[in-house]
């Protein structure tokens, strides 16, 4: 019984979630299916270990959880964890970006942004994910990715530097 | 401020997290460099592009259901051993009372639950932690090496236990011995965290599914028991418990 309640409890600090735990998975892993296991991993082992929850951040928690799963997956496949082998196809053939508004144009815009943010190194990739799409404190980030937040600093300036970069580069390769 | 430290100082004013001097001194020298303003809008330009074309991926419902069959089969799977107990914490006080009256007359062995089997294996694994330390029988293969430890017991058990080592996290295999608990040949594995030994039993168990760390602490020392992948893992030290339970989360990693 006094798991049930750990239980009930569990759902209503974690359940809420469950978005923020598969986009950042999603964005880590570049995959639907390696995502939705790995969220299914990080929740079952999160509810092994919520008397480890200090009942202050759930989010932060959980994303924690699911980033170290993420981490252990890309450390098993070496395929995916190098960015060098980053696989193009995956972004030309998704169509989850196009709506009936939006024009080719449009979509080259959204897919290069999306190529160069899938390009950045995971440890980049995840501050910016947290920071821009969560819109988590950099406290909080430093909770979820388990660095100082001086670090957090950093490696957000020099992802956006990259970003940039990137975003320029490809502007310019399209114009060619 | 210098150009320099103003360029690195830009990102963070953007998200808002310096402080009132900071962000005023940053600020300031904007006013006067071109190149740190132009940076700002940069950055501005990027922050807006990536919250509106930067897909957020849902979860599907699919996988919440998924999620949710799999918790709850995680929760009733170690709820069920116990359901006796549970009913009866919360049965009425009359209930309550009435069924500790039955639980006396008939004898504590019709009640037997596995937590009770549970305390009881507790304090055999600190007593062979305790006679492990006393007879100065820690180690029969000595390494820090776990894939040396590991093999060492094959042929040895008819199981073969999970063999990690932690020193990078602080706690260090040293290695590994026979030892015997809940009437069967289990691994022993010793770990070091500072002065303090951790001995960490493995052996397996009837339950398929993980259950959650539970911590005892018997007579000054620490337990954590956990079970996954059809093991069940018992690790007990002189340790502070919170340690002792950072050491089994990792381990079970």
């Amino acid at each position: 019984m006094a798991d049930t309640i750990a239980f009930a409890q569990f759902e209503k600090a974690v359940m809420p979630h469950l978005h923020a735990a598969y986009n950042l998975a999603r964005w880590l892993l570049r995959d639907h299916h390696d995502a939705e296991d790995a969220v299914q991993d990080a929740y079952l082992r999160a509810f092994r270990f919520f008397d480890s929850f200090d009942g202050v951040d759930a989010r932060a928690w959980l994303l924690a959880i699911v980033r170290n799963r993420c981490r252990s997956v890309l450390g098993q496949s070496s395929r995916r964890a190098d960015v060098a082998e980053f696989d193009e196809r995956v972004h030309t053939a998704d169509d989850s970006v196009s709506g009936p508004e939006s024009g080719a144009l449009r979509n080259a815009e959204i897919l290069s942004l999306r190529t160069c943010i899938d390009h950045l190194p995971a440890e980049y990739r995840e501050v910016v994910i947290l920071r821009e799409l969560e819109q988590m404190s950099y406290k909080e980030i430093a909770v979820a990715a388990a660095v100082p937040v001086g670090t957090v600093m950093s490696r957000l300036a020099r992802a956006r530097i990259r970003l940039k970069d990137c975003i320029t580069a490809r502007v310019r390769g399209v114009a060619r | 401020m210098t150009c320099d430290s103003a360029r690195e100082l830009i990102s963070p004013l953007l998200d808002a997290e310096l402080d009132a001097v900071q962000a005023s001194e940053v600020e300031r020298h904007m006013q006067t460099c071109v190149a740190c303003a132009e940076l700002k809008f940069e950055y501005l330009q990027l922050r807006e592009r990536v919250r509106a074309d930067a897909p957020y991926y849902s979860a599907t419902e699919e996988l919440r259901a998924r999620i949710d069959r799999a918790l709850r089969q995680a929760a009733s799977a170690e709820d069920r051993p116990r359901a006796p107990w549970g009913w009866i914490a919360f049965a009425s006080a009359a209930g309550f009372a009435a069924a500790l009256l039955l639980a006396f007359v008939l004898g504590p062995n019709f009640f037997h639950s596995e937590r009770a089997g549970g305390d009881l294996i507790a304090q055999e694994v600190v007593s062979s932690h305790v006679r492990s330390l006393m007879a100065g029988h820690l180690i029969d293969v000595r390494s820090s090496d776990q894939h040396t430890v590991k093999p060492w017991f094959a042929g040895k058990l008819d199981f073969s236990p999970k063999v990690k080592d932690l020193a990078p996290q602080g706690y260090g295999l040293t290695g590994g011995r026979l030892d015997y608990l809940d009437g069967r040949p289990v691994a022993g594995l010793v770990f070091q965290r500072r002065q303090h030994v951790i001995n960490l039993f493995v052996w397996p168990s009837q339950a398929q599914s993980g259950s959650r760390l539970s911590t005892f602490a018997i007579t000054g020392f620490n337990i954590v028991h956990w079970s996954e992948a059809g093991l069940t893992y018992w690790a007990v030290s002189d340790l502070n418990a919170a340690e002792l339970r950072e050491f089994a989360q990792l381990y079970s990693e």
